[in-house]
């Protein structure tokens, strides 16, 4: 087990910055789930903690020592890949103890370990077969127990759930989950999957653009979104956003002639200046009883939850639909599901808001 | 409205022939007349210099005699020495340059290319060109031995030494070809087998034992085939490099068919010992083909 730190860390491929001053400390035992876009940097950050891609500047520290300049093999890690890592000429037992047998461990050692990891991961019957004769949800499963045979003071795993059908990922997710727990390993794992990491994390950093956007606990992430691109990228649908105009008494929401009084209104954000208002749909609400009267675009449903649009000049909003019936409805906003960002910058405004 | 299927099956076979035929043909001509007519000569006692004294019916006694005579023994034996000796050679040093070739270093290419070049020539030309260079009096190997001390050497007087010296020049042509099928293998394998080795904590020779070598076996394996082939059935290097000799000390088999067909024109006899050389080529190909379809079913 270790504490894994990123101090300013930076890769440049070339004369792009695939990954620009990032600062992290991830603690003892903690699941850590780095969530981003394709291509913000995250699996470059993995690959570095790993010692499989150099770093241009900045430090990797393992329990406080550094390690940039240490070899794959002498980090203590385990690494898990996106996509066909088991060696395909040997058997499932085989690709299993090969970190052990690499390494020189006595035979009786790796017996008992194999027998270890093969009733965690109930892989009795498969021990003799090839990689090629099992499902891909089976391999990463056996990519998962050649991972965590060694004890690894760190598992690094890149999105190890993407290649596999999407009802045996459900259960893998859970397993490993439940596996991170028993075993008490500091993990860091890469995903594009905002659910993987919302289930799974201890803490999500939000990467974007090579840079990290937020570290915060997975209902953190979601109730207060630092950023407009942490609120668009969290949740589904994702939240929605309209800019405010200010109009005597308040705010107005774009063209519309919904306006939030000063009183529901955060102290000192109309001082501000430009400011966009993010709300979830889950807290813009189609109502029967009072509230502002809209011109409502369409409704639809999703399983039981039913949901409705409508437009704000160019915008098109996403709200849920509470009425009991299909009659006439007015919209309301849940006072505390409601963002303000910084219009220019995109930054997350407090509850205390300065200018 | 259901769609009636295209042509019915026997339509479609039919066809198939048709478009293979002409082929099937050609190659009918072209492999199955030659191997027959070759079959058939081989009961005969004949001379193709002199057809008029016809063909006389010998049974197997082309192949008794073949059998019993020591010197034939003789040419296997040696075709069998120059086959481990070059084959070996080339295999072990093709691999292990392919493997060196896989790093990224300057040059590469250029360098790559210009091994492949001994591959290109003529076994004629390179069998001249080294018959020049290991010269015992003025050879530039010679040359380059006294330099380093060494005592000349009578390469191709001398039948042990003539022995090495036609390993060496087959192994200077052929290694390429190992590299070649070498390379296409090693690149074969996804970089991520490398990086999860690497993280597994496997030195660079656990890798290269364990992983990259069985991973490429069939295609090595199958460039150990041509080569074996290729090699038991050598002989226009013989004839450029050695003439066979000293005395018939480097006669190939294949070299002695065709002295017995082109030489001394006992055109039965000659085939009759072509027939046992296609028999034996034929069964070391079955038997090494065999191998590697039963090595497929596990990659």
């Amino acid at each position: 087990m270790a504490k894994v730190e990123l101090r300013d860390l930076s890769i440049l491929f070339g004369g792009f910055k695939a990954v620009d001053r990032v600062n992290l400390t991830v603690n003892d035992g903690e699941f850590v789930v780095y969530l981003g876009p394709s291509g913000c940097g995250k699996t470059t950050t993995l690959r570095a903690i790993a010692g499989l891609q150099g770093t241009t500047s900045g430090d990797i520290l393992f329990d406080g020592t550094r390690v940039n300049d240490l070899a794959p093999s002498a980090r203590n890690i385990a690494m898990v890949f996106q996509f066909v890592s088991l060696y395909p000429n040997l058997t499932i037992a085989e690709n299993i103890v090969f970190p052990l047998k690499a390494r020189g461990v006595a035979k009786a050692d790796i017996a008992r370990k194999l027998d270890w990891v093969t009733g965690i991961f109930k892989l009795g019957d498969d021990l003799r077969r090839h990689p090629s004769a099992l499902p891909p949800g089976a391999r990463q499963k056996v990519a998962l127990a050649r991972a965590v045979i060694r004890d690894p003071a760190v598992l690094l795993l890149d999105e190890p759930l993407s290649a596999i059908d999407e009802q045996f990922r459900e259960e893998m997710r859970w397993e490993l989950g439940h596996l991170q727990r028993e075993l008490g390993v500091t993990t860091i794992y890469v995903t594009h999957d905002q659910r993987e990491a919302m289930s799974l994390a201890d803490r999500i950093v939000l990467m974007n653009q090579s840079r990290i956007v937020q570290v915060a606990e997975p209902a953190r992430l979601f109730h207060e979104p630092a950023s407009v691109f942490a609120a668009q990228f969290i949740g589904s649908p994702s939240m929605n956003l309209i800019d405010l105009v200010p109009v005597a008494g308040g705010l107005r929401l774009g063209d519309s002639p919904v306006v939030l009084t000063d009183s529901e209104l955060p102290p000192g954000l109309r001082a501000h200046g430009p400011v966009r208002l993010g709300i979830r749909p889950r807290d813009l609400r189609l109502v029967s009883g009072p509230g502002h009267a809209l011109a409502v675009d369409d409704t639809y449903s999703v399983g039981r939850e039913r949901f409705f649009t409508f437009r704000i000049g160019e915008a098109i909003l996403q709200g849920t639909d509470h009425r009991n019936a299909s009659g006439p409805g007015n919209i309301t906003l849940a006072p505390e599901g409601m963002n303000f960002f910084d219009a220019a910058t995109g930054q997350r405004l407090g509850e205390r808001i300065t200018a | 409205m259901m769609e009636k299927p295209l042509q019915p099956r026997s339509t479609g076979r039919l066809m198939i022939l048709g478009f293979l035929s002409p082929t099937l043909i050609i190659l009918l001509f072209m492999v199955a007349y030659p191997i027959f007519s070759l079959v058939y000569y081989s009961f005969f006692n004949f001379s193709a210099l002199r057809p008029a004294e016809g063909m006389k019916w010998a049974g197997l006694s082309n192949y008794g005699y073949l059998l019993s005579d020591s010197a034939l023994w003789d040419r296997f034996v040696f075709t069998g020495k120059f086959v481990f000796l070059c084959v070996s050679a080339q295999m072990i040093i093709g691999i292990f340059v392919g493997y060196q070739l896989q790093k990224a270093f300057r040059g590469r290419d250029v360098l790559f290319t210009a091994l492949m070049l001994p591959m290109m020539l003529s076994p004629v030309v390179a069998g001249f060109l080294w018959r020049y260079m290991l010269n015992s009096e003025w050879g530039v190997v010679n040359f380059i031995l006294t330099l380093f001390g060494g005592d000349k050497v009578d390469w191709l007087g001398r039948a042990d030494a003539a022995l090495w010296a036609a390993a060496m020049v087959d192994t200077w042509m052929w290694t390429p070809f190992i590299v070649l099928l070498a390379t296409a293998a090693f690149r074969g394998i996804p970089d991520t087998i490398y990086e999860a080795a690497e993280v597994d904590g496997a030195s660079p020779a656990y890798v290269f034992f364990r992983l990259t070598l069985p991973m490429s076996a069939p295609v090595l394996f199958i460039a150990l085939i041509l080569r074996l082939i290729d090699s038991f059935k050598q002989y226009d290097l013989f004839v450029a490099l050695t003439g066979g000799g000293p005395g018939s000390a480097t006669e190939t088999v294949s070299f002695a068919v065709a002295k017995t067909a082109f030489r001394f024109f006992y055109t039965g006899e000659a085939s009759a010992l072509a027939v046992i050389l296609l028999c034996i080529i034929m069964g070391l190909a079955m038997i090494l083909v065999r191998h590697l379809s039963s090595m497929g079913g596990r990659n």
